[in-house]
Formats: C-alpha cells, structure tokens, sequence
C-alpha cells in the first residue's frame, strides 16, 4: 500500500486515496471544433510509461482535495507531489 | 498421544513413533516429516474440529496443546490404508502436464470431481468461522521480521540508538538458530547470551516485540502484513479473545532477518518416510529432545552437521556415518567426527532407498566432482533415518516481494539479496552470512549489503545423477514433483522457470517450493546449460504461508461487511411492517405487506391508495447537493445536457448528466434557490459519487470558477406526500409557504418554515400524481413523518415503499437511470435529441454524443411495451426480435422495466429497442429462455400520458 503524501494532510495510506488516472491531459474544445480522432486520442489514449508516470490524486477520505504525483512505474518511489495546475516537474536522468 | 509443552505436533509425532504424516498428491506415495519449519512439504493437517477446523497447517508450525485434533489431509480415505497408493503403480503414465494432455476428452468436467477428491488439501470447514479476529496499524522506525541471533541484534542496535523498533517473530519462542542447533556466542555459551538479549529488548521502552507472528507479506512503501496468533496454542476452551491478529506495519525501515533454509539432496526414492533435513532432524534432537530415529546416516555437501555431532553424541543418538559428498572434507569436520566415533565417507551420496513405510536401508555409491554416481562402487547401509543437505537457500522472500533483486552467489551457492528497492535490508543467515558472529555482526549494523559471505562455501549438488539406475528423485514433495518431470519440461521446450512451475507444479501450492525451487532450478540450469543468475527464480508473492481468510476479513464479516444506512423515520417503518431491503447502501422498505399479503398485493394496494387519495414515501436518500457561487449557473450548465443559466429562483428543472463518454450517467432534479445558489437532485445511490465528480471537474478542470459544493444528503431528510390529497393534508400543518395551485405550481421549489422548522419543498413528481418533496433537518424527518401519519388519517394516508414508487413511474414512463438506460444509452436515445440540439454551449460528454457511434441511425431508444397477449408482465431481460425473425438471432433491444399496472390492471413495461422510435406501433417478438411472447412497441407512459394529474 502506497503511502502517500497528501499536500494538505501529509503521509496517508493509499486507502484513503482515489486515483484519477494520468494527469495533464488536456481537454480539447469548444466540442463543434474538435476532430474525431482528436476527442477519441483525449478519452482513451493515455502514456502508461515505464517510468516516471504524472498522475492526479484525490484525498476523497480526508480533505477531499485533487492534487498530482510524481510517481515512478517501476519503484513506485513518489517522486514529488504538486498541486492541480502545476507544470509536470523535471526530474534529471530519469525520465 | 502424548507430549511436552513446547512441542510442535511435528516433534510430536516424531516421538509418538508416527512416521507417515501423508500421502503424496499425485502418486499417494506415504510420506514422512522432512522439514522442522514452515518449509515443511507433507505434514499437512487440518488442526481443530468443527466450526474452529483450520485447514492446511504445517504440523511443523503447531504448537502442541491438550485435546488437539488434526487429521492429515491427504489421505482418504485414511492414512494407513490408502485406496488411491494403486496410483503408484501407474506412476510412469503421470508425467509433467499429464492432466493437461489426457483429461481433454470428452470433456475435462467429467474427471474433475474425482480428480480433485484425489488431489484435495484439506477440507473447508462447512460452518462459518465462529472466531474473531482482529486487526491493528502501527508504525515504528525499525521493523526486524526474525527473532534470531540476526534479528534480535538488530533490534537491540536500533532501540539503543533510539529508534522505534517492533520485532517479530513466527516462533512461540525467541532465539531461531540458537534454540534449534545450541552454539556458542562469541565464545560464550549461546542460550546465555540469547538470555541476556531477549531480556534487554523486553526492558527496553523502545521495542514492541511480537511473537508467534509471521510477517507474510512485504508491500510498497515499507508497509508489512504480520499476522499474529494469540489463541491458536491454547486448548479450544482456554481461548479468550480474538484468535488471531492482523497486523498493518508502516516502518521506515525494514531489517529482514528471515534466516535459510537447508535443500535436501535429490535422488532416487528420497521421499521414503525417514528421509530429513539434516537441520531437521538436528532440531527434532536438539531442542525437541525428540531422536529423529535409532539409526541416523548423515549425507551432506557442507560442514554445518558436524558442529553439532558432540552435541548428538552426549544426547546418545546413534549416527551410523556422515556420507561427504567432497572428496575432501576440511579437517576439523574428519577431527570433529572422530572426537565422536562417527565413521566419515568421502565423495559418496545416497542413491536409493528401501523400506515400505518407513525407511529400512539406503543404497550408497561414489560420485565424480559433478554428481554422477559411478557404477560398481554401490554398498548399502541398514539405517531408519537418513539427514540429507546440500546447501542452504536464504529466506528472501519478503525481500522479492518489495522489488528487491536477487544475485546468485557461487560461493555459497545460493540466490542472495542483491539491491534493495525500497528501506530495507537483509541480515544474517538471510543475507548469506551463514556463520552466527557474521550474523551478528550484520545485525548490529542494520545491514549487510556491502558484506560478502566468507563462510559457508560449497560446490554445487543440484542432484545425484543416477542415469541407469531406477527410481525417480523427488525435487518438490508436496506436488510429487521429479527431476524427471523437469527434464521432460525442457525437452518439451519450456524454457522460462515459470513455464516450467506452471507445466510441472514445481513449487506450486501452500509451501510454495521452499524446500524444492532451488534444487528445481538448479536441474533446469544443468538441463539448459546455463548459468543459475539466467535460469533466476520465479516471482514470489504474498504470503510467505497461507494466511486465514479470517484474519484478512477482521472484523468487516457479515453486517459489517456492508454496513447499511437506516432512513430518518427508520423505527417507523419497521413498525408498519416494511419490508426492508438493501437499494443502493440504504435499508429502505420494498413496500408495508398488511395482514399476509404478498409483495404484488402490498404493492397493488399502496399504488392505488395513492393515486386513488394519499401515499407517504420517504425519499431521504435521494442525493442533495448544494452548489453555491457566482458561477453555479455557469457550471452546472457545463455539468448537464440541460440548459440551467436560464433556471429562474423558485423554479426547478429535469436534467441529466452524461459520462464525458456521451453515456447517461445520472438524473435529478435542479432547484434554482437563488440566482448563486442551486440545490441539485442525484438519484439515491449515487449522491457521494457524483458530489465527488462535481468536485474533480471544479479542481481539476475549472478552477477558475468560483463555485462551491457540498454534499447534503443526509443533512435534510425528505418525506414525499403523493396523491390527490397530498396539497390537502400539508395545508393541516403549520406552515408559511403558500401551498395554492396558482402560487405554488409543479416545478417550483419554496423553502420556509413546517411545524416550526426550517423546510424546503419541491413540487416534483416521480409517481406522477401531485406530488410534495418535503425536506426538513434530518433529526426531524422522524417527527414529520408521524405528523404526516397522523393529519392524513382522514385521507386514508398509506405509506408506500420503493417497489410501489417503481411501479407507478413504470406506468407514467419515467426513466430509472441504470435499469432503463445501460453502458451504452445515450441523450439522444432516451428523447433528449431536442434538447442536444438547442443547446449550443458545451458541457460533460457532448462531443463523444457527436462522435460516429452517437450520430448512426440504428440507435437503441428508450420506449414502452404493450402486451396484446393477455399475458402475465414481459421478463425484464427478454429480448426484443422482429416479426419476421427466427429466435434467438441477433438482439434488437430487450425489456428494461415491466410490472403489473394495478392503476390500468394489464402489464406495462418499457425497454430499449433498436431504433424504437421509428418503430412505434409495430409488433415485434419478446424472447426469453426459448419462449416467444408478442408485444407493440409504443411511446412510454402507460397512464395519465398528458400529465395532468400531477399539474393539478
């Protein structure tokens, strides 16, 4: 079980978290402007990468706030958490 | 049987003379104890009788106790006489996958039930499990998994500088090495340090310490399950309290002094019963004072038996002779063993064995530096126990489970924690380090990653090749797995050690191939010809040994599991006779059935009491969600396929939310309280979800609105009065809203005051009658409920349940979102095409509505079913086909909801049917089961389609 830093609550087991899947994917719009494939590549193409993986994060049982992770695929070491928003952290050799 | 306390059943057995504990899996072969630990293959038993019946334990892991029964679980029908041993006979027609190859005609379910009563490990109790059992978190700075010399040390190093240390440890007692082969610490006698350690520990205020509990599994983020028995050695009526205790440990950091254990050597008929591990048998003698047998033959590729033959020799076992597999044992052992009066071989190994069901003679040759036995060189040797070892395998299972890798080590020939992913580190025989100061020593460093063993080196004896001679040599004991088996597996070209676990059984099933794996892999690398490091092991999981069902459940069994919500005015529905069911986490009634009704009848009976003058629901449950701020509208326009920037104060307006998947995901009712401020309706069951999604698109999405929401269900609880009188029987109560018609009109929101508290009230209707929502702080829901009772008793008031409200809006033709729409139902389908179009800003899920699939003309729509036949109700399910179409076939739709209309008295139903709106009025085929039943597709809403009753 993950043990997860909750920028407003600090470490929390992962039980008290849901995951929203990767991050910073970004929305497409207005609706009457954007392509099939464009709105197909929106919902269901997704990174799943060996590595360092950005995902969002909810503290649904504590402050009920969204936040991002940082987190490695391979370790499942949390490289960093940052708040909704945020541009996705740079981490040296790694990535 | 008798025995001593501290004896485990195993040592028991052993010295009650019991030696067939079992009879193998596949073959039924007898067989005896071969280990003195959880590695244990063949003892398995079923401890405990009845509903406290525990299946599957190691006789090596139960501790003796008054009174205790256990039944070996793999002999049937009993141990002595076992009718499946003719198996045996047949033994060269069961190779590796022979069950894969063989049972494939005519059908694998027809040999199943017999194989499997062949096959069975123990018997799941038939009665629930009438033990508790608890679960406890906590955190520590230092978690030491061993109670060994290893272990002890570190924790005593960690607490004296500091730290928070929990220790734990599978055995009832503290010492692990030291209890079992007594040794001398540092020069001093063993047991006196091992004394002077345990005492220190349990003084010091730092340390929890943890016995009788085995840390199974070792998970992400140095969090540990350790399950601890507290009950299990106490007899049956000596058992206070829950049986036993799960333990989730968060540490910062982990030492694993999880110690090793011995490999047995592999040869021709090696699982006669008498046939041990030599740590096994030393252990039986040692600290159990249990001889393994009266006539012992030593047979290893290592030094470690003969540190204890003085000990053995004081104690007057018998050892016949050490067979060494070197041709140069080192010096000290040959002195050691001379000291003794033991006769020393050089270069040989066993090769076969002799005895029915107990070993009686074992046959003996000289082997070459690789193993192979060398014709004419065989002697035999009488013995009725023969201690076998041909190396040591350290316990790094809790170290690959965490990620951490493993190398293997030429020197001690073994695979040795290498690189640890996570805060954690290996010490003692665990890392390695077989020699006990060594040990120590890593353990009073917290580690020993940068510490290479000295001692303990061997060369290598996978298996005693004996091509030419009979019998087969048992790698795993437990799936009767053989080198031979292995063999085939490779000719059969499986390559990979987990194609070939899963081909062979290899070191499958509750011991998981402790005893068995590295020797398995040590034939497949001679097989292959490659080095062990690429041969590698397979993956280890959780847990270390089986874990009851009991203990991971804790205490969410039963009620617990999925504890239900009661309603405000719950008592009361209880005393009308509601019958009370789950819907959506919610203990709701169904309906009140009076005076032996059925369910029909009570539902017949409420829905026309209702509609005929008065009906009382409580719809508590029904999700309230206040949404609050200068961009509420904005958002909740971008939230639903509705336009809501036009909603007026007062007014209330339908909407339904999609998934950005363009799928029906909820509906309700949106109440416009102030222009910043909306009070918005989910359906029952769904209330936290979608408060729980509004707030991930605001987060998320849009956080530039300045928009808040919270969550309100069970803040207001809210009594639904229905029917012709409902307006009649709210204007008795004291109340400052003006009730009239023209003042209040359907689809109006008022708040104000009832009975002298705050209310809100909606004038919306899912019964299709008049209809009052009427919302009051939860802790008076209660009162008004009897309040409503009491002033419509002239109206002839009748509490209706969900099933009765079912009923009438199946009638009207309302849609239940999840039983009339599915994973696939989108706006368009269920008659908000219209709407789609008006409306021109975006919002959740319209462009996936434009995509393809949403625009084609074959679309499943939401309409009604008749019944022309007379029939009873169509079944939901029940397919919809064509007139012309022969059954089953392709499905064009199927039937969504459908009741006996008591208002109309002829079935009613609704469904969804390929382009069903373009088909209104066509007879069409309803299938179900192989039964055909006519129906007309038609517009939905049965009953009262203009609406006017509940505009009234």
């Amino acid at each position: 079980m993950l043990n997860i830093e909750c920028p407003w609550c600090g470490p929390c087991p992962e039980a008290e978290f849901r995951c929203g899947g990767e991050s910073h994917v970004v929305r497409p719009g207005p609706h009457d402007s954007v392509s099939d494939e464009e709105w197909a590549n929106y919902l269901y193409f997704r990174d799943n990468s060996m590595g360092i993986e950005h995902e969002r994060w909810c503290h649904t049982r504590g402050c009920k706030q969204w936040f991002n992770i940082a987190r490695c695929t391979v370790t499942h070491k949390i490289m960093s958490t940052y708040p909704m928003g945020e541009p996705k952290p740079l981490f040296e050799g790694l990535d | 049987m008798q025995g001593f306390v501290g004896d485990t059943l195993a040592s028991a057995l052993l010295a009650n003379g019991v030696s067939v504990v079992g009879r193998s899996f596949k073959f039924h072969r007898p067989r005896g104890i071969v280990a003195a630990g959880l590695e244990e293959p063949n003892a398995i038993v079923q401890v405990g009788e009845g509903d406290q019946a525990i299946p599957n334990l190691k006789a090596t892991g139960v501790e003796l106790y008054d009174g205790l029964v256990a039944k070996s679980v793999s002999a049937w029908p009993s141990l002595r006489f076992d009718l499946l041993s003719l198996n045996s006979l047949f033994g060269r027609f069961l190779p590796a996958g022979f069950y894969y190859k063989t049972f494939k005609w005519p059908d694998w379910h027809l040999f199943e039930p017999l194989i499997r009563k062949a096959a069975g490990l123990g018997r799941a109790p038939t009665k629930p499990d009438c033990d508790v059992y608890d679960k406890r978190s906590a955190t520590c700075d230092v978690c030491v998994v061993g109670g060994g010399p290893a272990g002890l040390s570190a924790a005593l190093a960690a607490a004296q500088a500091g730290q928070k240390v929990l220790i734990c440890e599978t055995d009832a007692s503290w010492g692990g090495s030291l209890l079992n082969c007594p040794s001398d610490v540092r020069g001093k006698d063993g047991l006196k340090w091992l004394q002077a350690i345990t005492n220190d520990l349990a003084q010091n205020p730092n340390v929890q310490m943890l016995n009788r509990t085995m840390a199974f599994g070792f998970y992400d983020h140095n969090f540990l399950g350790l399950l601890e028995c507290l009950t299990d050695h106490l007899p049956p009526n000596a058992r206070i309290g829950p049986r036993q205790r799960m333990w989730k440990v968060r540490a910062e950091r982990v030492i694993l002094a999880t110690g090793a254990i011995e490999r047995p050597m592999v040869f021709p008929n090696n699982d006669r019963p008498g046939v041990m591990l030599a740590s096994a048998g030393l252990t039986y003698a040692l600290r159990y004072g249990v001889a393994p047998g009266q006539a012992i033959v030593i047979a290893t590729n290592n030094d470690q038996a003969y540190r204890q033959t003085e000990a053995l020799a004081k104690l007057g076992v018998r050892i016949v002779a050490i067979l060494d597999a070197r041709a140069k044992p080192p010096a000290w052992c040959l002195k050691r063993a001379e000291a003794a009066g033991i006769p020393v071989l050089n270069g040989v190994a066993p090769t076969n064995t002799k005895g029915r069901q107990r070993l009686k003679s074992i046959e003996v040759h000289q082997i070459d530096e690789k193993g192979v036995a060398l014709p004419g060189t065989r002697s035999v040797y009488a013995c009725d126990c023969l201690l076998t070892s041909s190396g040591w395998s350290p316990v790094v299972h809790l170290h690959s489970q965490s990620g951490g890798k493993l190398r293997f080590d030429e020197t001690v020939q073994a695979f040795l924690p290498s690189k640890s992913v996570q805060e954690a580190s290996c010490v003692g025989a665990a890392a390695g380090l077989f020699g006990l100061d060594q040990a120590i020593e890593s353990g009073e460093r917290l580690g020993a990653s940068d510490v290479a063993p000295t001692s303990g080196a061997i060369v290598p004896l996978w298996q005693i090749d004996t091509s030419g001679l009979r019998g087969k040599a048992w790698l795993d004991m437990q799936n009767d797995v053989t080198t031979s088996d292995v063999k085939l597996a490779i000719r059969e070209n499986f390559r990979s050690v987990e194609h070939v676990k899963r081909y062979t059984t290899l070191g499958m099933a509750s011991d998981q191939g402790k005893t068995s794996n590295v020797n398995g892999i040590g034939v497949m690398h001679e097989a292959l010809d490659v080095p062990l490091q690429k041969v590698g092991t397979t993956k280890f999981r959780p847990p270390y040994d089986p874990v009851t069902i009991g203990a991971l459940a804790g205490r969410r069994i039963g009620e617990n599991l999925h504890a239900l919500r009661e309603m405000a005015a719950d008592q009361q529905h209880h005393a009308l006779g509601g019958q009370m069911e789950d819907y959506g986490g919610w203990l709701r009634p169904a309906c009140y059935p009076r005076n032996g009704e059925n369910e029909d009848q009570a539902i017949a009976r409420e829905v026309l009491a209702t509609r005929n003058s008065l009906g009382l629901f409580e719809a508590s449950p029904l999700g309230k969600i206040e949404v609050y701020g200068p961009d509420a509208a904005e958002f909740l326009d971008r939230v639903y396929v509705n336009t809501m920037k036009t909603l007026k104060p007062g007014r209330c307006r339908y909407g339904i939310m999609l998934s950005e998947h363009g799928i029906v995901h909820d509906d309700g009712v949106l109440a416009c309280m102030a222009d910043d401020h909306f009070l918005v309706g989910t359906t029952s069951g769904h209330a936290a979800t979608i408060a729980d999604e509004l707030q991930e698109w605001l987060q998320c999405e849009w956080p530039d609105l300045d928009v808040v929401t919270e969550d309100v269900t069970t803040g207001w609880s809210v009594m639904n009065v229905n029917g012709p009188q409902a307006r009649a029987v709210l204007e008795k109560l004291d109340t400052d809203i003006d009730l009239s018609a023209d003042a209040f009109p359907f689809m109006n929101f008022r708040a104000g005051s009832i009975e002298g508290v705050p209310c809100r009230i909606q004038r919306v209707s899912f019964s299709g009658e008049l209809s009052y929502e009427v919302s009051v702080p939860w802790a008076f829901g209660s009162s008004l409920f009897d309040r409503l009772i009491d002033a419509g008793r002239e109206f002839d008031i009748t509490p209706f349940g969900i099933e009765s409200l079912m009923a009438m809006r199946i009638e009207k033709g309302f849609l239940h979102v999840g039983s009339d729409t599915d994973g696939m139902t989108m706006p368009q389908d269920i008659g908000f095409g219209r709407i789609l179009e008006k409306k021109t800003a975006d919002f959740i899920g319209r462009r996936s509505t434009m995509q393809p699939e949403g625009t084609k003309r074959e679309r499943r729509h939401f309409v009604g079913l008749e019944v022309a036949d007379g029939g009873p109700p169509l079944p939901i399910g029940a397919h919809i086909k064509g007139l012309q179409d022969k059954p089953p076939g392709r499905s064009q739709g199927f039937v969504t909801s459908s009741v006996q209309s008591p208002t109309l008295g002829r079935p009613v139903a609704l469904g969804l049917v390929d382009r069903g709106r373009d088909r209104i009025g066509e007879e069409v085929q309803v299938w179900d089961l192989g039964r055909t039943r006519k129906a007309r597709v038609s517009k939905p809403g049965a009953f009262d389609p203009q609406g006017a009753r509940q505009d009234g």
